[in-house]
């Protein structure tokens, strides 16, 4: 019976059938936010770095910037370095070990969530 | 190594659907994964309809109604029916769970059924546990002592026998593991959450002199660091335990240790 087989098992369905988690979600957002950042960290550079080459290519890549589009990825750039701080808070909380019972978990997953949306607001309306 | 699609062998395919019982009024669809080493094809999701009317009220009373009187070569592991072997644990309703002891009013609609997710499968419902099994005896998951023994028993206070409690529960089931997404792609290398929460139960019983010892075997980027506190694992217990609260605990042993 232990060796029917071996070789050819097939692999159990897993993230396609496992239902999504508050816990699992704000986690992997983390992730992608913290790897969005990096697109928008270089975003953020090469426009700095145009201003530095020349008036003409600044004129161009400002333009980029402002445009709706360019101002779109800045506001969920924002959002996402909002949420990304306060997951990494809510990381550091729980390296003391505290608030990993599930109802504290996700009351923390949720202002996460909200608190990320309400910082982006307040900030897009101090800028 | 993370890979969200499933190898070719293992793409799940539409399955049969069988004959509903005849004169039943109150049916429920159950959508099952199917698989047998024995004819070579890809795994499949098979559909049943049970009558509830004369089904007993957890998922493995409806598996086994299934086994009994619709289809014999369905193939699931069971055994103590009340939640304490940790038999019968796969995934339910998306969730893993134990089966006897999950009710179906817990669930809306079709009752959907897998194996553990992200496993080697023997058949049907059944994963291979080999691994799992491995990743828990590396953890010594038994008294380590240097002093002489006693006379008698080794003897511990209430207050820290206190401390075992919501780890020695833990029945070795692999819900919570097969929940991990850390787990699926690098459960090769990383403990996983039940093997780490029974690593604490030992590294936090009074009565074991191998603590260092224990903390030094976990020192390591992938036995214990690769949980990212994504819960999953506290969240499908069966038992009702935590597995990131006790990963942490270790986590934070080992800064301790060092400052």
């Amino acid at each position: 019976m232990a060796d029917v087989n071996r070789g050819n098992r097939p692999l159990s369905p897993h993230l396609m059938i496992y239902r999504p988690q508050l816990t699992s979600i704000s986690s992997i957002l983390v992730r992608i936010t913290g790897n969005a950042l990096i697109v928008a960290g270089t975003l953020i550079v090469w426009w700095l770095f145009a201003a530095a080459t020349s008036a003409e290519y600044f004129a161009m890549a400002d333009a980029v910037m402002t445009s709706w589009f360019g101002k779109l990825v800045m506001l969920g750039s924002i959002w996402a370095l909002w949420y990304h701080t306060l997951g990494g808070v809510r990381h550091l909380i729980w390296d003391n070990a505290v608030a990993l019972d599930i109802p504290t978990a996700e009351k923390l997953g949720w202002a996460v969530v909200v608190g990320s949306f309400v910082l982006t607001a307040i900030t897009v309306a101090v800028l | 190594m993370v890979q969200f699609a499933l190898p070719k062998n293992s793409r799940v395919k539409r399955g049969k659907t069988w004959p509903k019982p005849e004169g039943a009024t109150n049916l429920r669809k159950f959508d099952i994964y199917r698989w047998t080493p024995d004819d070579g094809e890809n795994p499949r999701v098979d559909t049943y309809f049970v009558d509830m009317g004369t089904c007993g009220p957890m998922v493995l009373d409806a598996l086994i109604k299934i086994k009994n009187e619709i289809d014999p070569t369905l193939t699931f592991r069971r055994s103590c029916r009340e939640g304490i072997c940790g038999s019968c644990a796969m995934n339910i309703d998306g969730i893993n769970t134990l089966a006897c002891i999950y009710g179906m009013d817990e669930i809306k609609g079709d009752v959907k059924i897998y194996p553990l997710p992200h496993m080697p499968v023997v058949k049907d419902l059944i994963p291979d546990l080999t691994h799992f099994y491995a990743q828990h005896a590396s953890i010594m998951p038994w008294l380590e002592t240097k002093t002489n023994r006693p006379a008698k028993e080794w003897k511990q206070s209430i207050e820290d026998r206190k401390k075992l409690d919501g780890l020695y529960e833990c029945v070795m089931c692999a819900s919570c593991s097969t929940s991990c997404p850390s787990y699926w792609w690098n459960g090769d290398r990383y403990l996983g959450p039940a093997a780490l929460l029974h690593a604490y139960r030992w590294i936090i019983d009074s009565r074991d002199e191998a603590t260092g010892e224990r903390l030094d075997e976990l020192e390591d980027p992938f036995k214990l660091y690769r949980c990212h506190t994504i819960m999953n694992c506290a969240k499908t217990c069966p038992k009702g335990l935590n597995p990131a609260k006790a990963i942490a605990e270790i986590k934070k042993m080992m800064v301790e240790r060092t400052i």
